[in-house]
């Protein structure tokens, strides 16, 4: 009965979609209010309906009905009632649901924002949200329904796959759909400003906060993922550059690439067209990221089942859309243009540059990512691109960038740099590259060039950010929100930098053959095989190894890897065992019984690798405060003047 | 309305990348392919799995077709493929090899005498070496070697008749040819 | 730039799962060919990196072949002949991945050159035509 009552509203849904997406589009072409009226009302009803549908399916897992195919597939009567709601969007059709529910809150959202903004344009962006919305129901009741039922229904469920089974599922999925999909927003937008042929810059105002809010959760959901990837797959990996985590990386570079063009636009309505382009591109980037994760034309670890019959509908959806879209950038963006200009070391340069290293790096991921693809294709063989190629390949554009950032942030606009702001310039960096040489001594005992350049990059970074709220307090300037959250997820990167040089420079890997009380030492720490005992959870059995840590005999920590075989069968997994710390992570992981009492055991030292993570907080933090800056608080006002709109076709 | 070049491009280059989709879509993603499909099977000889004294190998079935199933009493699979194979053994068309990877002797043949033997012999590889030169990766895996000595099939996972009906029967040859 | 980024990817951390080598250079090479190949059971880790069997395995077939004296070419056949190109975690370097190996290259200096042009264009307007320096995008 539920299931059905979940089927039927995101029927009701979808009606509603094409409501919303029918009228605010016609009503906004045509000048008709009450036309444009219903389209708003359809997105409340879309969003009701949506969450319904979303909550059947919940009720559904959370009261382990079986009868629903999708709940069978994917839970199970021993999976404990947090993991059971977080397998709804465990999967495909799931998941779905979930992108779904996502767009029709991030179009409630704008829709009740935008009530300053003139009626004809709030409708076209509310409409191509629609439109947008209409695709993905659409899939769902055609080819990826979550309500399919499964007659006779089954005793039991297959169960989750244990690798999601931890709270980092439950969130990072909601989270990075939540950045993927406000992505849209922007999109809408610059669609809207391109069907109107408007000529102003306003609309980069309206876009950038809402642009900040969902780069901002993929900061944080991209970050949440590696996290997880390092603790639950028990190999200490934090990024393996899969095409799916490259998925999720392109559109958060082109959406930092946005931010950064849309502040240039919204001053000095520069690079509108480029602009428009970027915002078109980070939605797409988002959309190919789903096609490519469902459609099975790339192999990866994450893609979800793959089915000829669902690729050629998002291929046909991603045509759509994003043909769509750049055929409008084709035939109105030429008419953009702008007389400003500026001096080389100005702060548009900077930024311009930031631009041009910033997609040069989606550009090599993207080429990376897609090469096997168009091997296979053209028949020239089968290519692998792996780690080897992207970790190498991903410095050339980056190394500038962060030199660069150091020196952009300080930029005037429209003028160069000061003369004094040289000179502190230059003394910082002497201080970085100091500072690296010595971390690389004190620290690690080696001082390597490619770990020197990683540490003085990091400490440029932090130091360059730190500099800027120093001076303008001291000459008691203000301190406004924007610039407060420039400065934080500035300085975030530069520590992000500074933990990944850390890791990769200084980490170090061993496997050991231990029996009980034997002992093996790495980085200084001694890890003793303590003990060994059988576990039982919910719904796995498994055995547990107590590693007792200890540096120059001080007891630091007693690590807790398990082997754990599932009841629902499959491969043994292996939980690590990691004590974090602010300067490295100690890790140990069961590897495989050797017989005689021994196991096989990897140690690990991972030197500064919180301060990714923590870093990528800082990034999203910093993104938060700038989003809240007054300038965007302010309610929205157009006047005539810079309205502006081409003359219809 | 004239269009200048350069704001083409990207709905050019878009369209060019859904032309790769489209052929991509319909090249057979998914499943990793083998190498060693239409390639001589690897040649081997081990010590039969339960008499060391005896060996097993690629030699003792030359010029017939024959299956060489990979499995270890460490996995789970092959578990629930056994029921499947001790059919295909009672069909009679083509005899079963089992490649025992990195298993414990004794462990197997337990497993054997318990759950039946479908094997008209069973190799033993404890490290692994012929696995790989197999490109084994994840038991059970079960390929057919045609009578030319080549590999005809390769399936990765635990068989299951249909999966024999569809994609072995047809390659077997027919019965009272070569055996 | 780039010797100085290969000279990283060599250098990258210790990853000694047993030291096989006594001879630094021919551990270093042995650490790169492991984490040039890719963990088929896992397949989101390199051999290097994994802990399952298979992966100690083919690290063990690494370390007899390269006592051998295959060169790495032979040893990348060695994998490809029966685990596919999938395998291999670097791709070739191939007449095929020409335009994958001189990408780094041609699109950061393609993206230089574009905002040069634009830079200049909009540094001599600045610079002939005082005025557009005033010109703002903002809300009245």
């Amino acid at each position: 009965m539920i299931p059905e009552l979940g089927h039927f509203a995101l029927i009701l849904a979808l009606l509603l979609s094409a409501t919303q997406g029918g009228f605010s589009l016609g009503g906004a072409a045509r000048g008709n209010h009450a036309w444009m009226a219903a389209g708003r009302s359809a997105v409340v009803g879309q969003f009701v309906f949506t969450a319904v549908a979303f909550a059947a399916l919940a009720w559904s897992f959370a009261e382990r009905d079986f009868s629903v195919l999708y709940v069978a597939a994917n839970s199970n009567s021993q999976l404990p009632l947090f993991y059971r709601i977080a397998a709804v969007w465990g999967a495909h059709e799931g998941s779905l649901l979930l992108w779904s529910l996502c767009l029709a809150g991030w179009t409630l959202a704008v829709t009740a924002a935008s009530a300053s903004l003139d009626a004809p344009f709030r409708s076209r962006v509310i409409g191509i949200l629609g439109l947008i919305s209409i695709g993905f129901q659409l899939f769902m009741l055609t080819t990826s329904n979550p309500f399919d039922r499964l007659m006779p229904a089954a005793a039991e469920g297959q169960d989750l796959n244990p690798l999601l089974q931890d709270f980092a599922l439950a969130v990072h999925p909601p989270i990075l759909y939540f950045g993927y999909v406000g992505f849209s927003v922007a999109f809408a937008f610059a669609c809207a400003t391109l069907l109107e042929g408007r000529l102003d810059a306003a609309w980069a105002r309206w876009t950038r906060p809402w642009t900040l809010a969902a780069w901002l959760f993929l900061t944080i959901g991209i970050a949440l993922g590696s996290w997880w990837a390092y603790y639950e797959l028990g190999w200490g990996g934090w990024w393996f550059w899969d095409p799916v985590e490259n998925a999720s990386f392109m559109p958060w570079l082109a959406g930092t690439a946005l931010i950064h063009s849309l502040a240039v636009t919204e001053k000095r309505g520069l690079f509108k067209s480029w602009t428009l382009l970027l915002a078109v591109s980070a939605f797409s980037l988002s959309l190919l990221g789903t096609f490519l994760v469902r459609s099975g034309v790339l192999i990866s670890v994450h893609a979800f089942a793959t089915d000829p019959a669902r690729g050629i509908f998002i291929l046909a959806f991603l045509t759509v859309v994003i043909g769509g879209a750049l055929a409008l950038f084709a035939w109105r963006a030429p008419r953009l243009n702008s007389a400003a200009g500026f001096e080389v070391t100005s702060r548009e340069s900077f930024l311009l540059f930031n631009n041009a290293f910033l997609v040069a790096a989606l550009s090599l991921i993207l080429l990376g990512t897609l090469y096997p693809l168009f091997m296979d294709a053209l028949e020239l063989g089968k290519v692998s691109v792996g780690p080897p190629y992207f970790d190498l390949v991903f410095l050339v554009p980056m190394i500038p960038l962060l030199a660069l950032l150091g020196v952009g942030m300080h930029a005037a606009w429209k003028r160069g740099l000061l003369g004094s702001m040289r000179v502190r310039l230059v003394v910082v960096a002497a201080g970085s590259l100091a500072g690296a040489l010595i971390i690389g001594a004190a620290a690690y005992g080696d001082i390597r060039p490619m770990s020197t350049v990683g540490f003085a990059l990091g400490l440029w970074v932090m130091l360059s950010s730190a500099l800027i709220p120093v001076m303008r307090l001291r000459s008691r300037q203000p301190l406004p929100a924007a610039v407060v959250g420039m400065v934080v997820a500035h300085f975030g990167i530069g520590l992000a930098t500074l933990g990944i040089t850390g890791v990769q420079s200084f980490k170090i890997e061993k496997d050991f053959a231990l029996g009980i009380g034997e002992a093996a030492t790495i980085a200084g720490y001694e890890f003793k095989f303590a003990a060994l005992r059988d576990v039982r959870g919910p719904n796995y059995v498994g055995v547990e190894a107590d590693i007792v840590v200890s540096r120059a005999a001080v007891p630091v920590t007693v690590l807790k890897p398990q082997k754990r075989l599932y009841n629902s069968g499959g491969n043994p997994l292996s939980e690590a065992g990691i004590e974090v710390g602010a300067a490295r992570d100690l890790f140990a992981a069961l590897g495989d019984e050797l017989g005689q009492g021994r196991w096989s055991v990897r140690l690990q030292y991972k030197p500064l690798i919180r301060c990714i993570w923590l870093g990528a907080i800082l990034v999203a933090l910093g993104g938060l405060i700038a989003a809240f800056d007054r300038r965007y608080r302010a309610p929205v006002t157009s006047t005539a003047g810079d309205r502006a709109v081409a003359p219809a076709r | 309305m004239k269009l200048p070049s350069r704001f083409i491009l990207p709905a050019a280059a878009f369209a060019v990348l859904v032309a790769f989709f489209v052929i991509g879509l319909q090249r057979d993603p998914g499943t990793i392919p083998s190498p060693l499909i239409g390639r001589s099977a690897p040649a081997f000889s081990l010590e039969s799995l339960g008499d060391p004294a005896w060996r097993v190998g690629t030699a003792d079935f030359a010029g017939r077709a024959w299956l060489l199933n990979v499995w270890a009493t460490w996995c789970a699979g092959c578990r629930d493929e056994h029921e499947a194979l001790l059919a295909i053994a009672r069909e009679n068309r083509v005899p079963i090899v089992g490649l025992n990877w990195r298993d414990d002797r004794s462990l197997a043949l337990g497993w054997l005498a318990q759950l039946g033997n479908p094997y008209a012999s069973v190799a033993y590889d404890p490290e692994g070496r012929t696995a790989i030169d197999w490109g084994v990766y994840g038991a059970p895996e079960t390929f057919l070697v045609g009578a030319d000595g080549r590999v005809l099939v390769k399936h990765i996972g635990p068989l299951t008749l249909d999966v024999w009906q569809r994609k072995f029967v047809p390659l077997l040859p027919s019965p009272g040819e070569g055996t | 730039m780039l010797a100085a980024a290969l000279f990283f990817a060599v250098a990258a951390g210790a990853v000694d799962t047993g030291q096989r080598f006594d001879d630094q250079a021919q551990q270093a090479r042995y650490e790169r060919l492991i984490r040039d190949l890719r963990c088929l059971v896992c397949r989101s880790e390199s051999i290097a990196d994994s802990n399952a069997t298979l992966a100690a395995d083919l690290r063990r077939e690494v370390e007899r072949l390269m006592r051998e004296g295959k060169s790495d070419a032979e040893i990348h056949a060695f994998m490809t002949e029966r685990y596919g190109d999938f395998v291999l975690l670097r791709p070739p370097v191939a007449p095929r991945t020409w335009l994958l190996w001189a990408a780094p290259a041609l699109f950061l200096v393609g993206g230089l050159a574009a905002v040069v042009v634009v830079i200049r264009r909009r540094a001599l307007a600045a610079r002939d035509n005082p005025s557009s320096l005033d010109e703002e995008a903002g809300e009245p």
